[in-house]
């Protein structure tokens, strides 16, 4: 299987099935486009599968290597592999990416072969992402993806999309600025090479370092979202459409995150060290925090958004530990919170295709007329708590317990997340879900149907394998992530 | 069968009734979800028992499932671990569920979450058997939050009274609160041990009993003293000790079934068992002994009081539960693991049987829950008089009866005690006698015997705290005018019956072995030179017929019967006097409808604090200074800038960004290439 370009296959078939979809036109041809979009979904998944399955976890260099001249002027080159830091992201995106086309099915009516062109599209730029070695490649991928996304929130998104999409857009254009510029400065300080694998082992002194860690930085943190560049993913939500908010939380997120393991902790080891205090701080934050903004939020959407930011400031606290139980722990935590948060927010969307409110207000006692509905919502509600069993709860346990070895405090402030998260979640269930049918929406609301069942019932699976056996997910990345720990514990300076 | 195969079953067969019961609760007829449920329990129920028949003869296991996860150097299982001590909790748990589940066709009938209730309870079982028979804290801690989620789900039950589904919140998260000090206690084990299997961490924590860290400036601490508190304030969570207690009384919202088995006889040990199965931990602080015990007493005396005055007959039982946890913890405090084990023991048989005879009276009731509507039931419900009352005289301490011997047990190694607290103890354990005793035959006299208040039409005015009232609104019916309470069918007196029988025997058959034999040899360990209170007690006894007889001379004998002589003298005979006392003391008496102001700390304090901290942070700090100031002040520029060049362009956005990357890599590929 190996000699087939894979990686290439991951990023292209979602593509091109994106234009092939995009050629039915109008909404005339909507059906059409629907099981296009479906198959090309599929397809994308399927060919990602020989990934995991032909992974080799006693190798921890990169695999599946693709190397083609691109613009060899400046030595840019078409270069893919994937490690087991990357590798399961490749697969997370792809599922996800059937996830959000079945989630569109019948809800979105208009501009049909767009919106499912856009999300293809948008899947394979961002396997891109996470596959790309050449640091021009990457950030071509990573301003492409962009362009999908603010789409799918501006032509699909609510009422107040353009204030989303320029908050978005005034956020991500700083960070992108810098970014290249750190590129640029790696390039010319190795010797005119893009290559990222280069950059790991390129000598720096701190000073640089530093420099170029806090310009990483401040793109990866835009993105993650870390406190306080955050503002902008609440906004961004609430506008999006469902499937724009499952992707935004399952896979955009993970960008920044995947960044941080890519290219400030091996680019720049000593600077991670020296910054890992203020890091911790800001992740620290992002727990505490939001997980009070959390609470008090009124809008559905908006209160899972801020707990994306709490469970993503889990992630980048694993990364600042510098230990492999923690760093396993913040990639566990990346991939459940996409089965987590993708299932949340199609849940909003369940309920918003229903009633077409967000507000908590709005709702009472669905339970009475979506039983159904309401187990598995349950399901994602505890998951998004961290109760074990769920996936939730095995990246927030690794982390804890790396964290009470690393301090004491810090781990005291990141488990008030086990109070935090399951006070927000479980008290936005009891407002929306339980109680007595709080008015003629709720008792008018129809059960989930067929399609909307796989959907939660597939995630559900998912959500319990990780929870039940995450073996499988850990095993990959030990390799990987030992030699990165390895990496960063020796010092560039010369 | 091979034994691995057999303790697997246990678990298993009632997670394949849940599964079944559950994901087809919409599907499959009545008999079908209790038959499979509870056949079964009732296969985990012989699996133990010929488990624990193996275990008597000398075999234990240790051994793993499955390896769940590894990461770094540490690896994390799902195992077993079969000893006396996990014997003995399964027995108790499959048996008082399998009581359970029988009494629920009875009790559940009428409902129409019938199916979802017997999968619910099922589910629990599971839960409680992985926590008791896990061999490291991970699958303890999974076991810890398994049953504390089902629990939600179960109290929560009836999910259209807002009490209930207040409720079960407040449950789950007060238990989190435990939880959080209990997953820092793992998190402390796990850094300074390597490992969190139970065997591998006992074996190395002597080498620890002198390892200080630094928590808080420069001040060392004991290594074991802050895990052990640590890992306890998770027991406290779970079993309900002052202050994280307040989740309990109201937990009753929930039906009466799993008052007894969640709510009473297992769940709520869940704290007691973990605190014992880490006796060599615990046995290497004295300070967290102390903490131990103070807590516990503090619990078993105070939570005593608050049963004096509850008129709600499931709030009677709860608080009572309370008080005997307290019991329970008192004898962990005092190194008596094995007696603290016992009384769980005991304890599960008659209280399980009290709420399920509560149960079994409030359907004669036909759903009113006020002691005060009750009264002369003796007539009409005879199995459930007879039953209650031998769960009456075991709870408070009867010479011969099961709670005598353990509770007895307590008070006598809390008085050999020489820990910091120990006096203080005493004297709660002592006195909470007397109370447990009030309380009880207060109940006990004013539901079977006296005047048949009942079927008056107007029930009593409600001056009791409005919580009860509260909840009682829509599932109080009561007796119409001239109706009478009848006795419940068999299937929900057979478990009353089946219960009463432990109730009276198993402290007479069980303390030899349990507590002065060597049935927890080399499971429980007991630094008897430290803490000497047990061996010096084991000194004293001479078998369980003479210490039965011994009780004669002891102050807790006449305090119980003062206890109930009191009550039956201020309930029987001169009513006046108790309503002149609330009078009198009008002070003491709002103090404790008011439940020490617990809940209204907690909601003012913490439920009304972080929702205004959150305000604070949103209004303050995203609404106002992040979006506020730096963001919408550069939107403010941006969009300025746009106005003017928006003069030369007309179409979309999306156009243009889409024609600019893709010109952009077209142009960057062919250009530079050749140029």
């Amino acid at each position: 299987m190996s000699n087939y370009p894979l990686l290439s296959l991951a990023i292209w078939v979602p593509i091109l099935a994106g234009v092939i979809v995009l050629m039915t036109g109008g909404d005339r041809n909507a059906p059409l486009a629907r099981v296009l979009a479906l198959i090309g979904a599929i397809a994308g998944f399927l060919v990602t599968i020989p990934l995991w399955t032909g992974f080799d976890v006693s190798h921890s260099g990169m695999q599946f290597v693709e190397l083609h001249n691109w613009i060899p002027r400046f030595n840019i080159n078409y270069h893919l592999g994937v490690d087991g830091i990357s590798m399961l992201f490749v697969l997370l995106n792809a599922f996800i990416t059937i996830i959000v086309v079945a989630a569109g099915w019948e809800v979105i009516k208009t501009k049909v072969a767009q919106y499912m062109a856009a999300f293809l599209i948008m899947s394979g730029l961002m396997n891109g992402i996470f596959t790309a070695l050449d640091g021009i490649l990457f950030y071509v991928f990573f301003e492409a993806s962009l362009i999908p996304l603010y789409l799918i929130i501006g032509v699909w998104g609510g009422p107040n999309r353009v204030y989303a999409a320029i908050k978005f857009f005034l956020y991500t254009l700083l960070g992108s600025l810098l970014f290249l510029v750190a590129q640029m400065y790696l390039f010319f300080k190795a010797g005119g090479s893009f290559s990222i694998l280069d950059w790991h082992q390129l000598p720096l002194d701190l000073t640089p370092q530093i420099w170029v860690f806090l310009a990483f930085m401040v793109a990866f943190a835009v993105k993650v979202p870390m406190w306080p560049v955050h503002t902008w993913l609440p906004d961004a939500h609430v506008e999006a459409p469902t499937g724009g908010s499952i992707v935004l939380a399952a896979i955009a997120l993970k960008l920044g995150a995947y960044g941080f393991l890519r290219f400030s902790l091996p680019i720049a080891p000593d600077a991670s060290h020296e910054l890992a205090g203020l890091l911790i701080a800001l992740s620290l934050i992002a727990v505490v925090y939001i997980g009070f903004v959390a609470l008090i939020q009124t809008d559905m959407k908006k209160l899972v958004a801020y707990s994306s930011i709490a469970h993503m400031g889990f992630v980048t606290l694993g990364f600042f530990m510098f230990s492999p139980l923690a760093i396993e722990g913040a990639l566990v935590q990346m991939i459940s919170h996409g089965f987590v948060s993708g299932a949340m927010f199609f849940c909003i969307g369940v309920m918003y295709d229903r009633v077409h409110s967000r507000q908590i207000a709005d709702y009472g006692g669905v339970v009475n007329t979506m039983p159904k509905f309401a187990a598995l919502f349950m399901l994602f509600t505890m998951a998004n708590a961290g109760l074990p069993a769920t996936s939730g709860f095995v990246g927030e346990f690794m982390i804890i317990l790396a964290a009470v070895k690393f301090n004491f405090w810090v781990a005291f402030l990141a488990a008030t997340s086990l109070i935090l998260a399951a006070s927000y979640s479980l008290w936005m269930y009891k407002r929306v879900i339980f109680g007595d049918v709080a008015n003629d929406h709720v008792k008018e609301l129809t059960d989930i149907g067929g399609r909307e069942f796989i959907i939660l019932a597939v995630l559900a699976l998912c959500t319990l394998w990780m929870g039940l056996y995450p073996q499988p997910f850990t095993e990959v990345m030990h390799t990987s992530v030992n030699d990165l720990l390895r990496h960063v514990a020796v010092s560039k300076i010369q | 069968m091979d034994m691995k195969s057999l303790y697997l079953l246990v678990p298993l067969a009632p997670l394949f009734g849940a599964i079944v019961a559950g994901l087809f609760c919409r599907v499959i007829p009545r008999w079908l979800a209790h038959t499979v449920t509870i056949l079964g329990v009732a296969t985990a129920f012989g699996a133990s028992v010929l488990i624990f028949m193996d275990v008597m003869a000398g075999n234990t296991y240790n051994g793993t499932v499955y390896q769940w996860m590894t990461s770094g150097d540490y690896s994390f299982e799902v195992g077993f671990l079969i000893d006396s001590l996990t014997a003995t909790m399964m027995l108790v748990v499959t048996f008082v569920s399998l009581m359970v589940h029988i009494y629920t066709i009875g009790y559940m009938q009428e409902d129409p979450g019938y199916n979802r209730f017997f999968s619910y309870i099922s589910l629990f079982t599971f839960s409680m058997l992985m926590l008791v028979m896990a061999n490291n804290f991970m699958q303890l801690f999974f076991g810890w939050e398994a049953v504390g989620l089902v629990s939600y789900l179960l109290i929560g039950f009836w999910y259209t009274r807002p009490t209930a589904i207040f409720a079960n919140m407040k449950a789950f998260l007060v238990n989190r609160v435990g939880d959080f000090g209990f997953i820092l206690g793992i998190g402390l084990i796990l850094a300074h041990f390597g490992s969190l299997d139970y065997v591998e961490v006992f074996k190395q924590a002597p080498d620890f009993a002198n390892t200080t860290i630094n928590i808080w400036g420069a001040q060392e601490w004991s290594l074991m003293t802050v895990a052990c508190i640590c890992l306890f304030i998770g027991a406290m969570g779970k079993s309900a000790q002052v202050p994280l207690h307040v989740w309990l009384p109201d937990s009753m919202e929930g039906p009466t079934p799993i008052s007894a088995l969640i709510h009473a006889a297992t769940m709520v040990t869940a704290g007691i068992f973990m605190v014992s199965r880490m006796s060599p931990l615990f046995e290497l602080s004295t300070t967290a002994l102390s903490f131990v015990l103070i807590i516990g007493a503090i619990t078993a005396l105070f939570m005593g009081f608050l049963g004096i005055i509850q008129n709600d007959i499931k709030r009677v039982v709860a608080y009572s539960t309370l008080s005997q946890l307290g019991y329970m913890t008192v004898a962990l405090g005092a190194s008596a693991y094995s007696v603290a084990i016992f009384h769980l023991m005991t304890h599960a048989f008659f209280k399980a049987l009290l709420f399920l005879a509560a149960g079994s009276v409030i359907i004669g009731m036909h759903h009113d829950q006020d002691i005060r509507n009750m009264g002369g039931l003796r007539k009409y419900m005879p199995i459930t008089w007879l039953t209650s009352l031998i769960g009456s005289l075991a709870l408070i301490g009867t010479p011969f009866l099961a709670g005598f011997y353990s509770k007895d047990s307590i008070i006598e190694a809390v008085k050999f005690s020489s820990i910091p607290g120990s006096g203080f103890a005493y004297f709660a354990v002592l006195a909470g006698v007397f109370v447990t005793a009030f309380y009880s035959f207060r109940m006990y006299f004013l539901v079977f015997h006296g005047e048949e208040r009942f079927g008056k039409g107007e029930h009593a005015d409600h001056h009791g705290d409005h919580d009860d009232e509260e909840a009682s609104h829509d599932h109080h019916h009561g007796l119409a005018p001239g109706q009478k309470p009848h006795e419940t069918p068999w299937v929900v007196t057979l478990p009353l019956v089946l219960l009463a029988i432990p109730s009276v025997v198993i402290g007479y058959i069980g303390i030899g072995p349990m507590v002065a034999g060597d049935y927890f040899k080399d499971v429980i360990y007991v630094d008897a030179a430290a803490h000497p209170a047990l061996s010096q007690f084991l000194e004293h006894f001479h078998g369980a017929a003479a210490m039965g007889l011994h009780a004669f001379q002891t102050p807790a004998f006449y305090l119980g019967l003062a206890g109930v002589v009191l009550s039956w003298f201020f309930y029987m005979k001169r009513p006046d006097i108790p309503a002149a006392i609330q009078r009198r003391f009008a002070l003491v008496n709002e103090i404790l409808e008011n439940k020490y102001y617990f809940d209204k700390i907690n909601e003012f304090v913490f439920a009304g604090g972080a929702r205004v901290l959150g305000k604070a942070l949103w209004r303050g700090g995203d609404v106002g200074l992040i979006d506020g100031i730096i963001i919408n002040g550069s939107a403010k520029v941006v969009g300025w800038v746009a106005t003017i060049s928006r003069l030369f362009q007309t179409g979309y956005v999306y156009h243009y960004a889409f024609t600019m990357i893709i010109g952009l890599l077209v142009l960057m590929t062919l250009w530079l290439n050749h140029a």
